[in-house]
C-alpha cells in the first residue's frame, strides 16, 4: 500500500473530517442522553437512499444523501412527535422508528435488487459503508459542512451549553429553546448523513458516541470534551483507514469503529479521574490507609492509659484486633508513628499526635 | 400593608393530559413578601411556578408580572429549579453554572466577560461557595449544589424569585444559610415565592402562604390563614400544627 497515493489521501482526509465532526456533535448527543437518537436517525436514512435511487435511477451520491437527509429528518421528527404526543417513553419511540424505517429501507433495497437495471448494484454499500468510494467532491462537502458546523458551534456555544445543562431554566431566560434544539439536532442528522457513505447505516451511531464517551472520561469541561472528542474521532478515522488499507479486504467503516472502540476502552480504564484502574488503586489505597489508622487508633487507645505514651507494649496485645497485620506494623514504623523492638511496640510522639488528631484531620480533609 | 401586586394570576388552568393539574387559579402576590406554596404531592405546586414562568403552556388563563406579560418582564424574574431536574454529572464547574445566570441579560450569541464573571463570583460569595468555584459540579454535596442554583438566580439580580423546593435534601446548615439569604432578599424589597414541603417551618420562615391542591385553597398572611382549617382543606386530613409566633 502506498500511503502517498492520491485516493488513499482523499479517503484518509475524508474519514478524519468525518470523525472530527461526529465527535464534536456526538458530545452533545451523549450529554443530552440521546445516544440512541443517532442510531435511529442513521437507520431511518436508509429508505431515503432507496427512494432517491428509485426516483432518479442514478447512483449520484449527493442525490442519495439528500434522500437520506430527508428521511432521517422525517424519522427524527416522528420520534419527537411520538415522545411528546403519546405516553411512550423515548427508548420505545427510538426503537420503533429505527426498526420500522430500517425494515422499510431493506424492503426497498431488495425490491431494487430485483429490478432489471444494471445500475442498482452497490446500493447496499450504504449498509456498512465503503470508504473506497469517497471522491474528492465528497470530502469537500464534508469539509464545508464541518466548517459551517464549527462556526455555528462557536456562535451559539453559550446557548448550546445552557440548553444541554438545564433546558427549563434556559426557557425562563428568554431563549427560544426549540430553535437551539432544532439547530443541534439538524447538525447531528447532517453529520450522520455525511457518514453513511463511509461508515454505513448500521455502524454510524458508534462514530457519534464512541469519541464522545471516550472524551468525557478525560475532562470535566464541556469545551475540552468537545475538542477531545473531535481529536479522538479524527484519529479513529485516520488509524482506521490506514489499518484497513494495509490489510487487504478489510472494510474501512468497521475498522474505524473498532479503533474508536479502542479509544473508549482505553479511556474507561486509564483516565486518571474517572478510569477504572485509578479508581481501583485509589480505593485500595484508601482501604490501606484506613486499616493503618484504625490500628494506630487502637494503639493510641492502649497507650493513653499510661503516663509515658511511648511505654512499650507487647505485639500480642494487638492480636484481638482485626486490622492488625505485619505489613501494617511495618508501614506504621516506616511512617515513624511507632517503634518496634523485638515483640514490643511503642507509640512515638508523632504517632500519638497523629492518632489523637485522626478524626479532626479527616473532617479537615473533607471540607 | 403592601399594595403593589408583583405577580397576578387569572383563571389559570393547566393539564398534562386529560386531568387538570391546576384548576382555575386566581392569585395575587403582593410585592415584598416571602411566600410559601404548600400542598400535598401532585397538588400542582411546581406546575404553578412553571406556568407562571412560561415553561408550561396553560390551557386557559393569564399571568402578569407587575401588570405586564411575563415575556416583557423576564429581566425582573429569576428561577431556581428543583435540584434533581438537571444532570449534575454535566462537565462544568460551579462558577460556570452561576455564570449561566448572566446569559439572559447577555442575550443571543454575545459572550460573557469580566463584568459577568465578577457578578458570578459575588453571588458565589453570598452563598458561601466561593472556595468551590472551580469544583466540578458532581463533586459537590446536595446542599452545595442547591447553593449553586441559588447563586445562579442571585446573579440575575431580579425583583421576583421563584424557587422550587430549595430545601429538599439539604442539611440544617444549608437550610439556615438559604433562608437567611431569602430573608435578606425580602429586606431589599424583593418578592420571593417558594414551593415548600415542611409545614412545621412555614410560620418561622415565611410571612405569606398559598395553600394549593389543584385549586387554590387560600392565600394570605401566614398569621391570618396558616391554621388547621386551611391545612385540613388542603391535605384532606386533620392536622395539629401548632402555630408559633
Amino acid at each position: 500500500m502506498d500511503f502517498t497515493d492520491y485516493t488513499f489521501l482523499v479517503i484518509t482526509f475524508g474519514t478524519a473530517i468525518l470523525g472530527a465532526v461526529c465527535g464534536m456533535l456526538g458530545s452533545f448527543a451523549v450529554l443530552r442522553k440521546q445516544s440512541l437518537l443517532g442510531d435511529a436517525i442513521s437507520h431511518a436514512a436508509l429508505p431515503g437512499i432507496a427512494i432517491a435511487f428509485l426516483i432518479t435511477g442514478a447512483k449520484d451520491s449527493n442525490v442519495l444523501l439528500l434522500g437520506a437527509l430527508v428521511s432521517g429528518l422525517i424519522g427524527t421528527f416522528w420520534i419527537r412527535g411520538i415522545i411528546t404526543k403519546t405516553h411512550l417513553k423515548s427508548d420505545t419511540a427510538l426503537g420503533l422508528i429505527l426498526s420500522l424505517f430500517f425494515g422499510f429501507g431493506m424492503l426497498l433495497l431488495t425490491f431494487i435488487q430485483k429490478q432489471p437495471n444494471a445500475n442498482q448494484a452497490g446500493l447496499d454499500k450504504y449498509l456498512f459503508g465503503q470508504a473506497a468510494t469517497l471522491l474528492i467532491e465528497d470530502v469537500w462537502l464534508m469539509a464545508i459542512v464541518t466548517s459551517i458546523c464549527l462556526v455555528v458551534l462557536l456562535l451559539f456555544w453559550k446557548e448550546f451549553k445552557i440548553l444541554l445543562f438545564d433546558a427549563d431554566y434556559t426557557k425562563t431566560l428568554g431563549f427560544n429553546t426549540k430553535f437551539i434544539d432544532v439547530l443541534i439536532t439538524s447538525f447531528i442528522v447532517l453529520a450522520i448523513v455525511l457518514g453513511l457513505q463511509t461508515v454505513g447505516v448500521v455502524l454510524m451511531s458508534a462514530m457519534l458516541l464512541a469519541p464522545a464517551a471516550a472524551a468525557r472520561q478525560w475532562t470535566n469541561s464541556l469545551a475540552k470534551m468537545v475538542i477531545l472528542a473531535a481529536i479522538f474521532g479524527a484519529f479513529s478515522g485516520v488509524f482506521g483507514t490506514v489499518i484497513s488499507a494495509s490489510q487487504n479486504n478489510l472494510s474501512t467503516g468497521p475498522v474505524i469503529v473498532i479503533v474508536a472502540g479502542v479509544f473508549v476502552i482505553f479511556s474507561f480504564v486509564f483516565s486518571p479521574s474517572r478510569g477504572l484502574l485509578f479508581k481501583q488503586i485509589r480505593f485500595m489505597k484508601n482501604r490501606r490507609d484506613l486499616q493503618l489508622f484504625k490500628t494506630l487508633a487502637f494503639m493510641h487507645h492502649i497507650a493513653k492509659t499510661h503516663e509515658d505514651i511511648s511505654h512499650p507494649h507487647s505485639i500480642k496485645l494487638l492480636n484481638n484486633f482485626q486490622g492488625y497485620t505485619k505489613s501494617t506494623l511495618k508501614k506504621l514504623e516506616e511512617e515513624n508513628y511507632i517503634s518496634l523492638s523485638g515483640l514490643n511496640w511503642s507509640l512515638t510522639q508523632k504517632g500519638f499526635e497523629k492518632a489523637s488528631n485522626l478524626y479532626n484531620q479527616n473532617t479537615k480533609d473533607d471540607a | 400593608m403592601e399594595n403593589k401586586i408583583a405577580v397576578k394570576v387569572d383563571d389559570l388552568t393547566v393539564a398534562y393530559n386529560y386531568k387538570p393539574v391546576l384548576w382555575d387559579i386566581d392569585l395575587e402576590i403582593p410585592e415584598g413578601v416571602l411566600m410559601a406554596i404548600v400542598g400535598p404531592n401532585g397538588a400542582g405546586k411546581s406546575t404553578l411556578i412553571k406556568s407562571i414562568l412560561g415553561i408550561l403552556k396553560p390551557i386557559a388563563g393569564s399571568v402578569s408580572i407587575y401588570g405586564k406579560p411575563y415575556d416583557k418582564q423576564r429581566c425582573l424574574v429569576a428561577y431556581v429549579p428543583q435540584k434533581g431536574s438537571v444532570d449534575w454529572d454535566f462537565p462544568t464547574t460551579a462558577l460556570d453554572v452561576v455564570m449561566m445566570g448572566t446569559y439572559g441579560s447577555l442575550g443571543w450569541i454575545k459572550r460573557s466577560g469580566q463584568k459577568e464573571k465578577k457578578a458570578a463570583l459575588e453571588a458565589l460569595e453570598k452563598v458561601g461557595m466561593l472556595p468551590f468555584k472551580g469544583r466540578q459540579i458532581s463533586q459537590l454535596s446536595g446542599g452545595q449544589q442547591q447553593r449553586i442554583f441559588l447563586a445562579r438566580a442571585l446573579v440575575q439580580n431580579a425583583s421576583i424569585y421563584f424557587m422550587d423546593e430549595p430545601f429538599q435534601g439539604v442539611d440544617a446548615t444549608t437550610e439556615i444559610a438559604i433562608i437567611n439569604i431569602l430573608k435578606e432578599l425580602r429586606k431589599q424589597g424583593k418578592t420571593v415565592i417558594v414551593v415548600h414541603h415542611d409545614l412545621q417551618t412555614v410560620p418561622e420562615y415565611f410571612d405569606w402562604v398559598t395553600f394549593l391542591n389543584v385549586k387554590k385553597i387560600a392565600t394570605g398572611p401566614v398569621k391570618d390563614i396558616f391554621n388547621d382549617d386551611n391545612l385540613t382543606k388542603t391535605y384532606g386530613i386533620n392536622f395539629q400544627v401548632s402555630v408559633q409566633e
